[in-house]
């Protein structure tokens, strides 16, 4: 059995008042996949999954969750549907990493609630799930860039989402916090979530998605799985470099890994 | 609910009932706290307290009034102030950033100007009040394309300014003899005429606004991720922020009316019951409403006890509030980071 599409986009075209940062993307997304979206610097990635989750209106097109029209969607409800992990900041008050956790929960709580124990129980999974329980009473704003992010990770699940969109969730993590998370994204689309990332570094894409989206200059180039798209003439038309795609044995099989080669000053 | 909070609550509860004793053993008058009891008992059960019928007079009459006036504006303001500091994630934002002292100051000057009665002088302060935040809200509404909080700011500081000139062309063409000075006590702020029937008409607007902060107060924590981060987690931004504005200015118009302008308590306590309470709305709120009270209960039993003659409540306020200001300003990260 196909699994169920979780969210699609038709011929989407976003920005912001007066500027047009994209147009023209066009992809799906089914339950238990991982979806990498790689680009350059200011490519528009940020901006598109700002368009995908309704923060920013639509320029053009269509975003559907299911089968329901994003437009016409209650903050709430889509909420309640996707999850949405930032790139982890500080500019927040002195919150404890629980009660961040628990903002996650805003979505199946009416204006005037506050979380009762079904909740407080549901952002202590959360916290277990991502492995941070430890850090429950540590205050949000004091702890480090990697415990932020999977802060942030703990506070979608606790949403109880069916999609996470993750805006760079390793970048500005070191090489050891980069896998960790790596990891957590492996396990939550086992665990049947789709889950759509965007990422600088190529080599996570060979890592953990099983398609590959690549943004260059507003336009979706190449869509598909990561071996077919991720080639060095791909990377030279996004990322504007030579970049070599080599096979390297890795653990029991083979995996790909790309290799910059520098260009000397002068081109000589 | 447990440690930090529930000291933070106690000890501001403590401070209150501190501050209400001195208010009344202290002054021309003093009725010490086992009097207050007596009188206060005997006023409920309708016997005698064998006092002096003078004592009876200054409570329930007098200083009764200007306490409980005291306890009510300098709540309102602080609670007003904490719910701005996290609309806005600000510290150093006060309720009047969105012109509502203003726009009272330039409606009390005009019943002034106009020579009406104390009761119009009142209402027309709270209109204006009102009609500011009001105008401030619609420019933000119709300025597209920016940070709305930015341009909500900003609006407000324009608004503020025209409202001002206003006000001082008011100030320019008063009857420099009665109607310059009265202008001038009032924007300094004062309790000194408040009576019965004035705390009775502004404690509705005050529970109206105090009502919907509390029931949004859990909410008021995710307002303070930001616009975007709270809408990814299913807030209706606008529309939170619309109760809050609106709770706040009722408040903030209400008291103000009766008080002038009274500044620095909605800045300074928020950010103080911020240090005891931590950053949780649903614990901030309570422990602004009692400093808040007890410090403008305070300094207006300073305001009334120092000197021969009484000092404008705005004018103490400020005093105290410059150095804690800066003592603030040396250690905000503190309770912000």
């Amino acid at each position: 059995m196909k699994p169920a599409v979780r969210v699609s986009v038709r011929d989407l075209a976003f920005g912001y008042p007066g500027k047009r940062v994209g147009a023209g993307v066009s992809l799906e997304l089914s339950a238990g996949e991982v979806m990498c979206l790689l680009g350059p610097n200011g490519g528009g990635k940020t901006t598109l999954f700002k368009t995908m989750l309704g923060l920013i209106p639509a320029q053009g097109g269509e975003v559907r969750y299911a089968d329901a029209p994003l437009a016409r969607m209650a903050r709430a409800e889509v909420a309640r549907i996707a999850g949405y992990v930032p790139q982890a900041h500080t500019g927040y008050f002195p919150f404890s990493v629980f009660d961040v956790v628990l903002m996650g929960r805003a979505a199946h709580l009416g204006p005037f609630a506050s979380p009762g124990k079904r909740d407080r129980e549901i952002a202590q999974r959360a916290l277990a799930t991502i492995g941070i329980e430890r850090l429950a009473d540590a205050i949000y704003t004091r702890i480090s860039g990697g415990e932020r992010q999977m802060t942030l990770i703990a506070r979608a699940l606790a949403q109880e989402p069916s999609i996470l969109v993750m805006d760079e969730p390793t970048a500005s993590l070191d090489f050891g916090n980069q896998v960790r998370v790596l990891e957590r994204i492996r396990d939550l689309s086992c665990a049947g979530l789709a889950i759509v990332l965007s990422t600088h570094d190529p080599d996570q894409a060979f890592l953990v998605a099983d398609r590959v989206a690549m943004l260059h200059e507003g336009k979706l180039v190449r869509l598909g799985a990561p071996g077919e798209t991720i080639t060095a003439e791909s990377l030279k038309l996004v990322y504007g470099v030579d970049i070599a795609v080599v096979e390297i044995a890795a653990g029991s099989g083979m995996r790909r890994v790309c290799v910059p080669s520098l260009a000397r000053a002068g081109g000589g | 609910m447990s440690g930090r909070p529930v000291v933070a609550t106690s000890a501001a509860v403590l401070l209150l009932l501190a501050a209400i004793i001195a208010a009344f053993a202290i002054g021309r008058f003093p009725i010490s706290p086992g009097e207050l009891v007596t009188l206060v008992w005997a006023k409920l059960t309708g016997g005698v307290h064998g006092l002096s019928p003078m004592a009876d007079t200054v409570l329930f009459q007098i200083r009764g009034p200007r306490v409980i006036a005291a306890l009510m504006v300098g709540a309102a303001l602080a609670a007003a102030g904490a719910a701005y500091q996290n609309l806005f994630r600000n510290p150093l934002v006060s309720p009047d950033i969105l012109g509502v002292s203003s726009g009272a100051a330039l409606g009390a000057a005009l019943g002034i100007f106009l020579s009406l009665d104390l009761w119009w002088i009142q209402g027309l302060a709270f209109a204006w009040g009102l009609g500011a935040v009001a105008a401030v809200y619609l420019i933000g509404q119709a300025v597209k394309g920016h940070d709305p909080i930015l341009v909500l700011i900003l609006a407000g500081v324009v608004i503020g300014a025209l409202l001002g000139s206003v006000l001082a062309l008011l100030k320019y063409l008063a009857d420099p003899y009665n109607q310059l000075p009265a202008i001038t006590f009032w924007l300094l702020g004062s309790l000194a005429s408040t009576n019965l029937d004035d705390i009775a008409t502004t404690l509705v607007p005050v529970l109206l606004g105090l009502i919907p902060l509390w029931l949004l107060r859990w909410r008021m924590n995710l307002m303070a991720l930001g616009d975007e981060e709270a809408k990814a987690l299913g807030i209706n931004v606008v529309r939170v922020r619309f109760a809050v504005i609106g709770a706040a200015t009722l408040m903030t118009a209400a008291v103000v009316s009766i008080s002038g302008i009274v500044g620095w308590i909605g800045l300074l306590v928020p950010h103080f019951a911020r240090l005891l309470a931590g950053p949780n709305f649903a614990r901030l709120l309570p422990v602004s409403v009692l400093l808040g009270a007890a410090f403008l209960l305070l300094v207006d039993t300073l305001a009334r006890t120092v000197a021969r003659i009484e000092i404008p409540l705005g004018v103490l306020t400020a005093f105290i509030g410059t150095p804690f200001f800066i003592w603030l300003l040396a250690t905000a990260r503190r309770s912000w980071q």
